[in-house]
Formats: C-alpha cells, structure tokens, sequence
C-alpha cells in the first residue's frame, strides 16, 4: 500500500485506517433582526434586552418570517453552487429546555431551503470537492447561564429566535486539516456574501463533527459519533484526532462502537458521551402550523443572483489570469474578502507602471506580519493600500531601495503615514546620479586598494564587500544596480 | 329603559346613536344583570369599574361613526387582553396579565366597543360542555343544572342570558357553534384566516378561529365586520376582499342551491334532530332555495382526524406552559421535576389527556400512521366539500346532535363528549366557514340549532341565507332567569 504523505490515516499494527467525517456548520445569519420577530440580534447587550414577546413564547403570539434572513440563506445557497428550493417548510422541533422558551425550536426537516451544492477545497496535494448535503434555516436558542447563582440556572433569551443556517456537508472529510481548510473555505464564501460574519468567539459559527472510522479502501461507511457544538476550528481538529484513535483503538480491541452523541471537553483534549442513542430525543418534528410554506419564485432568486458578487474560486481565477499572480498566491490573497479588497485597491492605486509582484510580496510579506503581530485584521490595517501602493510604486521606479522601503514601511505605522512624504521629511531618496555615485565608489576604491588588488588576482569574494561599502557610506540610499554596475566598471 | 339587556346589538347601536341611551346607561345595565347572575359562572375576570369609567368617557366624547360606540361587551378568556388578566381557563395561567392586546379584541376597541370582562371557557377551548375550565362549570340560561357547550360556553351562557350584548368566542372543532345551539344563539365560525389569531391563546393553529355570538343574524354579521381584518402579524391570516356583512345582509336568497349531505345522517341521532333537520330543509324551501342532496363520503373520518390533528398541535402550542417564564410553577428538585409538577398541576385532566394525545401520533415510528395519515384525510375531507361547492351554494345540517346535556352526564366519557363535535369539526378540517342559528327546541324545551356551511371566504352568502331562514324560523328562546333571585 503507497501512502501519500498528505494522507491522514490511523495505523495499528497491520492495519491503516482512513477517517471519514462530516459536519453541521450553525452559521448565525447576518442580519439586524431575528428569524420570525423583530428584536435585535447585536452582539453582546445586556442579557434579556433584545427579547420580544414572541421570541419569549408569551401566550398567543405568532412568528411571522424576516424576508432577509430567508435572502441570506437563499444567497448562501447561491454560493454554495446549491440547489434553491422554492418551497420549502418550516418545522417544529419538539423539547423541553430552560432556554428554548416555545417549547420548540422552528426549523426546516423534509423541505430544506437549499439542497445539494459543493464547496472547493485548495489543499496542498490539489483541488478537493466536498459535498453540500443541505442547507437549512432554524432559529436559535437562548442561553443558560449555571455558573453566576449558586442556587439558579439564569436565562438570557437575547439569542433566542436568531437566524441560523445549518449547513450539512456529505461525509467528504478526511482529516483534520480538510476540516480546517472547509470551515475556512465556507466563512469565506459566506464573508464574501454577507450573510454569515463567521466570528467563532462570539458564537457566529459552530459546528456538530460527525466522525467514524473504517479500513482504508473499504467503501462501507463505519458507525458515527457526532460530537455537538464544537466552537473553534483547533478544538474541531483536536476533537477528531482524538475522537478518531478511540474508535480505532475500540475496533482494534474487537469492540463496537455506540452511535452517540459526544462533547468535546477543551480541557481534557477528550471526548465524552453524552447520551446514546437509545436517549436520543424524539423531536417530534411536524410542519408549523403558524407558517405557511415557504414560497418563492424564479424572479425573487434571479434578483438575488444579481447581488452575488465575485466569490473566492472566480476571484482566484481571475487573480491568477489578469494579475499574473501564483495559484498559492491567489489563493491567500483571496481566502479573505478583506485581503482581496485590500489587494485590488493597491493593484489599481499603483497606476500604469505597475509591479504586481511586488505589491503581493509586500502584502504577504510585511504587511501580513505585521496584522498576525498586532493580531489585526487586514481592515483594520494601519497601513491604507493606497499608501502601499506609492511604497511599492517608490521602489519600483528607483525612488527608494528595498531596504529602506523597510525603514519607510516602519514609519507608515504611525498614522498611515505618506511615504513619499517620508522620503522626502528624512532624505531617504536612492541616490541614482551616476556621477555622483561613481565619485562616491572613487573614493572607495581609493580607501581600501589592497581589497581592490586582490579582487582584481580572482578574490571575487570581495565584490560584496564593496558594494556593502557603498551602501554603508551612502547611508543605504545608493542604487544598488546603479552600484553594481559602476563598480564591475571600475574594479 | 328597563328593557336595555334584552335589545339587540343592533337596537343598542342606533339608540345610543340616537341619544336615546348613554353608554353609560347600557354598561351599567349588563354590569347589574352580570352581578345577579354570579350563579352563571359565566366570567372568569370582571373588569366592571373600569368599563363604567370607559362608558363615561365615551359618552363625554361620543363618536357615533363607529360601529360599536360604547358598546359594552364581554369576550371570551382566550383573547389576551392588555392589563386584564387572561387565563384560558387554567390554572396554569391563573395570574397571567398580557401587556398586549389581541388583534381581534383590538379591532372590538378601535370600533367604540367596551371591555365588560373575560367569559369562562373549557380550559384551553379543549372541552364541549365548560366544565373542563378550573374556573367551574357555566350554567346554562336555558336551565338549570345544563350545559352550556363548550369550549365557548361562557360566551354562550352571557349571551343568551343577556350579560353581554354580543360576544366573541374560538372554534376550533365547533367551540362556538355548539354553544350557539345549547343555548338557543347565532354563532359564527369564519373562514381559516379570516380573523386574524394573533393573542389568541393558542389550542390547534391550523384550525383555530375566532368568531362572533349574537341573540340574532344581523348581530353576528356587524361583530364579523368588526373582528374580520388581514393582519401581518398572522402569517396565516389571509388578504381577502371582506364584505361590510352587516349592510350587505340580503334576505333574498331565492334560487340559491343548498346541500343536504346524507353522511350526517348518522347513527343514533335522535328523532328529533332528524326532524329540526327536515324542518330546516322546509324553512329553505320557503326562502326560495333550491335543496340537492349531496354526498361528503369521508364525513365518518372527520372526527378522529381532528382528534388526532387537533391534540397533535396542542401537545407542542402547550409546551410553551413549563413554568419557567410566566404562569404558575410548582416547586421543583430540579428542571425536570419542576417541569413535570409544573404541568401536572397546572394543566387539568382532559388537557392532559389530549397533550398526551398528540405526543403520542407525533412520535417517531407512529408519525406516519396517525399524524401523516390524519393530514391526508383531512385533504380528502377538504376535496369533499370542493366537490360538493360544484353543484351547491351552501351546506345545510344540524349543529348538533343533540341538544344541551346535564353537568356531568358526560364528564367521565371522554368519546361521547367528543362526538358533540360530529358535525361541526369536518368544516374546521376544511376551513370553511359555518354559522349555527336556533332553529326549534326539544322535548325537554331545549333550543337546537342548524348549521349552514359556506363556501371559503363567503361569509356573506351563509349569513344571507341565515338571515332569511331566520325570519321563516321565527325563534323565541326561553329564557326564565331562573338564577335571578
């Protein structure tokens, strides 16, 4: 058996196993109000503060649907490459909890909004598909807070009735890094539409991992555990890894595995039952019948079709054909809609005479270390792309060098700061006059003749050293090919 | 005026119009009547002094061009009324007080109408007779010791006992129909989604409706006018073209083909019934109309599709009751344990049975077997109905099958109690509307009524037809006030 290093598989003595794993992504979809009432859903208010007598189940009151959360879905779907589905159902979800104050949670079980679609991976060995199984509107929860009274659980309803997308992929995954790279792959595609801001610290996307084990090249799918309400992408990977080697160690040790739903304890880095499957809950699903189905028209999705924008695997397209760029350069430069904005408005702010190359090295290089140090996103970057782009512009047509473009870079931090005004303020101008640089290597020559005799014998070694002289003396503003040439000439 | 509570809706309008009776004067009338007939039980919550308070300010600041101006009225216990506590006869909503007003009681106020109290109901409508209401039997006007029906019997009982002028009640599988019929009244059950079910304590959404009760046809039809408006805030309310029922009333109905469906001639229906429904027939024959038998086959499903449609949604409409948010809660060891004795002192026994009911057809392995099987019936039931409207105008059949019983001759039978609904349920199933007027009395002296059923959205022809079999009837209900000592 060959065995690509990319592969993720579990070996035990003479057997490899491969890891099969699906999930449901609980994306909160972007919008100022909720699923079916009008309070809204900001982040972070007071608990109990954005609750209307519908999303506390007062007696008597009725759902009514918010037409832009059923957009965002359907926009969603869009971008997923899904089918829309024009009549979709909602259901109720039957169980008891302190926090689900109806008694019941609406969302979508025969009749999803959206169906089948697929999301592409870029991973390191290639292109990976993985399948969209459905993708469903459902409202949320509340919030049971154990750890304030002593004697109570307290309530906070403030999420109760939000928006959320669940979105199924099919069992695709095959390792902890393609579920990295889907999670980021799906935020991506749902930052760029709008419709899921994908903020994992504030709950706006979570994730139940479905994981089971079987034989490399059996077809047969093993038994699944669902491990519920992962939160971060590192426990999601950390979650599998070990949820993965205890099945392999069950199967190994000739026992079978329970269909159950498991918790993640962050702490331990284990996974624990939570209940079999003999507990699970009946949900008693059946259609609302507060709602009528919900219907739309080929004319309300073509109208959102026009709202779609360039989505990551066009933009990397287009990136790689009209900018030149590399396809592992396009695909960071577009993994974040952020990043591809920032980079299209330094391609367009560096004018006619522009080097593409170099924008993206700046952005990736310096730029890029400087956010992760600060631990910045790029849209809050203190540096403007238009002020990189007269940097970039700067050392293309000679104004500066590379190396003081680094010292002009540090200086830009402080306010966005004009680099050309920089380089005017502190004379950090490439000094470029070939009379004026040729004096200067004269003089060089003159100071170190022994060196120069020797390079002249075949020390060629020494050539550095001259030019590291130049530099030295010009304060680093001497144009190093300028330089290079000049000494060739004269040595 | 010493006659004020015995006038119709209509005569109290153009009289306080006319400045021939103040607002004042009127509710001060029912609100006398309403404190001697405590025996009646028809109120849950008296909201008295306040209504004087509101029948002086209007009749400070009259607006004749209203509807009801300065109407006092009572409404059932099942529309959430701001600041007036509303129960749904339960205990487990015992000290509920909304902050919000129901869209049909809104529209009641907005017209000039007076809040007199909230009537007493079968606890959550689910019930024929009141007396599964925490809040205690009604008595029935007619007699004592009878029911009124259920599940709108307080409504029926202060209608017919002259403590409300006019009233509005729920229908759910005949919960204002047959009151109506016991107790010798006009009850209108409208269209599924026409009245808007917003702050409707909630018992089965999909078939729930509210509607008016009146002493006459031409009541009914103001108060549908009144109550009937599309409304955003029910997703299943539905924008139709609403006539003014009232003013567009027409006795002539001559021409107009009534249905006689021979499935509700069922199995041990009294002579009498039998003979009311013949004598119906007649009645429609004199207006003019033309009577065609017609066949509605899957009428014998209707009633155990409704029990399992209707308790199916109950079970999760009253999930919401768990003690943690508002309503009675029981102490508890912990969250189940509260939960468990929140509900089971909260809820009364038959709202417990049809809870576990409708638990019971929604789970998983017999999902498809009831509740799927039940949605297809009803389907069925509906195509029925579609098919008969090809050839008829309106559907004529008794309300009932019989007429008002004793308290507790069927309170421990359940079945019985629920084939009260025999007749009435299968037009919930199908949405229709239907509208149950006196029609004669039994031996025992006891009004019963007739049920015409209409096609969806006209109201105004069952109300026509209604209206003209009114005036051929010519009904006198006997009312004794025998609880007036």
């Amino acid at each position: 058996m060959t065995k690509d290093k990319s592969e993720y598989l579990i070996e035990r003595y003479n057997n490899v196993y491969e890891v099969v794993i699906g999930l449901e992504v609980h994306a909160q979809v972007t919008s100022n109000s909720k699923l079916f009432s009008s309070s809204s859903t900001k982040f972070g208010a007071e608990p109990n503060t954005q609750v209307s007598l519908v999303d506390a189940a007062f007696p008597g009151m009725l759902p009514v649907i918010n037409e832009f959360c059923v957009k965002q879905a359907i926009k969603t779907g869009i971008g997923l490459k899904a089918q829309i589905n024009k009549r979709s159902v909602f259901d109720r979800k039957n169980y008891f909890y302190a926090d689900l104050p109806q008694g019941y949670q609406i969302s979508q079980f025969k009749y999803p909004i959206v169906g089948e679609g697929k999301v592409v991976l870029d991973m390191p060995n290639g292109q990976k598909e993985v399948g969209i199984e459905r993708l469903h509107l459902e409202q949320d929860a509340g919030k049971s807070i154990h750890d304030i009274d002593p004697q109570n659980t307290l309530v906070d309803l403030n999420r109760s009735g939000v928006a959320l997308m669940e979105i199924v992929s099919k069992p695709d995954l095959r390792s902890p890094d393609e579920v990295s790279a889907y999670i980021k792959k799906l935020r991506s595609i749902m930052r760029y539409l709008g419709t899921c801001d994908g903020n994992m610290q504030e709950g706006s996307l979570r994730a139940d991992v479905n994981v089971s084990v079987r034989l490399k090249d059996s077809t047969e799918l093993g038994t699944r555990c669902e491990i519920k309400n992962v939160n971060s992408i590192k426990f999601m990977q950390m979650a599998i890894d070990y949820e993965a080697n205890r099945q392999v160690d069950l199967i190994e040790e000739g026992k079978s595995i329970d269909q159950e739903t498991r918790l993640f304890d962050t702490k331990k880095n284990e996974t624990r039952s939570m209940r079999s499957k003999e507990d699970a809950h009946d949900y008693r699903y059946f259609p609302d019948p507060d709602l009528l189905p919900l219907e739309v028209n080929d004319e309300f999705i073509d109208n959102l079709k026009k709202d779609i924008p360039e989505l990551p695997d066009d933009k990397k397209k287009r990136f790689i054909d009209e900018f030149k760029v590399s396809p592992y350069e396009a695909t960071i430069l577009v993994s974040d809609i952020d990043t591809a904005k920032y980079f299209e408005e330094v391609v367009a702010k560096m004018g006619k005479n522009k080097d593409i190359k170099l924008a993206v090295n700046w952005i990736t290089g310096e730029l890029f270390a400087v956010l992760n140090n600060k631990n910045l996103e790029i849209s809050q970057s203190p540096i403007s792309a238009k002020n990189l782009a007269k940097l970039v512009n700067l050392i293309k047509n000679g104004t500066i060098s590379g190396k003081i473009a680094k010292t002009i870079f540090e200086l830009m931090m402080d306010g966005d700061k004009d680099p050309q005004i920089i380089v005017e303020e502190k004379g950090l101008k490439q000094e470029s006059d070939p009379k004026a640089l040729e004096a200067l290597i004269d003089k060089i020559i003159d100071d170190n003749r022994e060196k120069a005799i020797e390079y002249k014998n075949g020390k060629e070694k020494l050539f550095g050293f001259f030019v590291g002289q130049a530099m030295k003396v010009s304060g680093g503003k001497a144009n190093p090919q300028l330089i290079n040439e000049i000494l060739k000439k004269k040595l | 005026m010493s006659n004020i509570t015995t006038q119709s809706l209509t005569s109290l309008v153009d009289n306080i119009k006319n400045k021939e009776l103040s607002s004042e004067e009127v509710t001060k009338a029912f609100i006398d009547r309403s404190e001697k007939s405590k025996e009646l039980n028809s109120y849950i919550s008296e909201d008295f002094s306040n209504a004087i308070d509101k029948a002086r300010r209007f009749d400070q600041n009259p607006n004749f061009d209203l509807k009801l101006p300065g109407i006092p009225m009572a409404v059932k216990d099942l529309f959430c009324t701001e600041n007036v506590r509303t129960t749904a006869g339960s205990k487990i909503l015992e000290n509920f007080v909304p902050t919000y007003e129901s869209t049909v009681t809104q529209n009641i106020w907005n017209e000039g109408a007076i809040l007199l109290g909230k009537l007493n109901c079968d606890e959550f409508a689910m019930g024929s007779s009141n007396e599964t209401s925490y809040y205690g039997n009604v008595q029935n006007p007619i007699d004592k010791g009878l029911v009124p029906g259920g599940s709108s019997g307080g409504s029926a009982a202060a209608v017919s006992g002259q403590l409300t002028p006019i009233t509005i009640g729920t229908d759910t599988g005949g919960s204002i129909r047959q009151p109506a019929s016991f107790t010798g009244t006009v009850g209108l059950k409208p269209t599924y989604g026409s009245c808007s079910r917003y702050g409707i304590v909630a018992f089965a959404s999909s078939l729930d409706q509210a509607g008016p009760m009146a002493q006459n046809v031409k009541d009914c039809a103001l108060l549908q006018e009144v109550i009937s408006t599309y409304d955003k805030k029910d997703s299943t309310s539905i924008d139709f073209k609403r006539n003014e029922y009232s003013k567009e009333l027409n006795k002539d109905i001559r021409g107009k083909k009534i249905g006689i469906p021979k499935e509700y001639r069922v199995d041990g229906m009294p002579k009498e019934i039998e003979d009311l429904w013949q004598k119906g027939i007649q009645y429609a024959k004199d207006c003019g109309a033309e009577i065609i038998d017609i066949s509605l086959p899957n009428t014998s499903y209707a009633l155990p599709t409704y029990y399992i449609v209707a308790p199916a949604e109950a079970s999760s409409n009253l999930a919401r009751y768990d003690g943690v948010k508002y309503g009675f809660r029981a102490k508890g060891e912990n969250l189940i344990d509260m939960y468990e004795k929140t509900r089971s002192e909260g809820f009364g026994a038959e709202v417990q049975r049809r809870i576990m009911i409708g638990t019971y057809v929604l789970s998983s392995g017999y999902y498809d077997a009831y509740y799927l099987k039940a949605q297809k019936v009803r389907k069925l039931i509906k195509n029925d109905f579609d098919e008969a409207y090809k050839q008829v105008d309106a559907i004529l059949t008794p309300s009932t099958p019989s007429s008002a019983f004793k308290i507790g001759e069927k309170k421990d039978d359940p079945v019985s109690m629920y084939l009260n609904d025999i007749f009435t349920v299968p037009v919930n199933l199908a949405g229709l509307p239907g509208i149950s007027i006196p029609a004669g009395h039994d031996a025992a002296g006891y009004p019963l009524g007739l049920q015409i059923i209409g096609k969806a959205f006209k109201e105004q022809e069952i109300l026509d037809v209604a209206y003209a079999m009114e005036e051929k009837i010519d009904f006198k209900n006997k009312i004794t006030d025998w609880w007036i000592k």
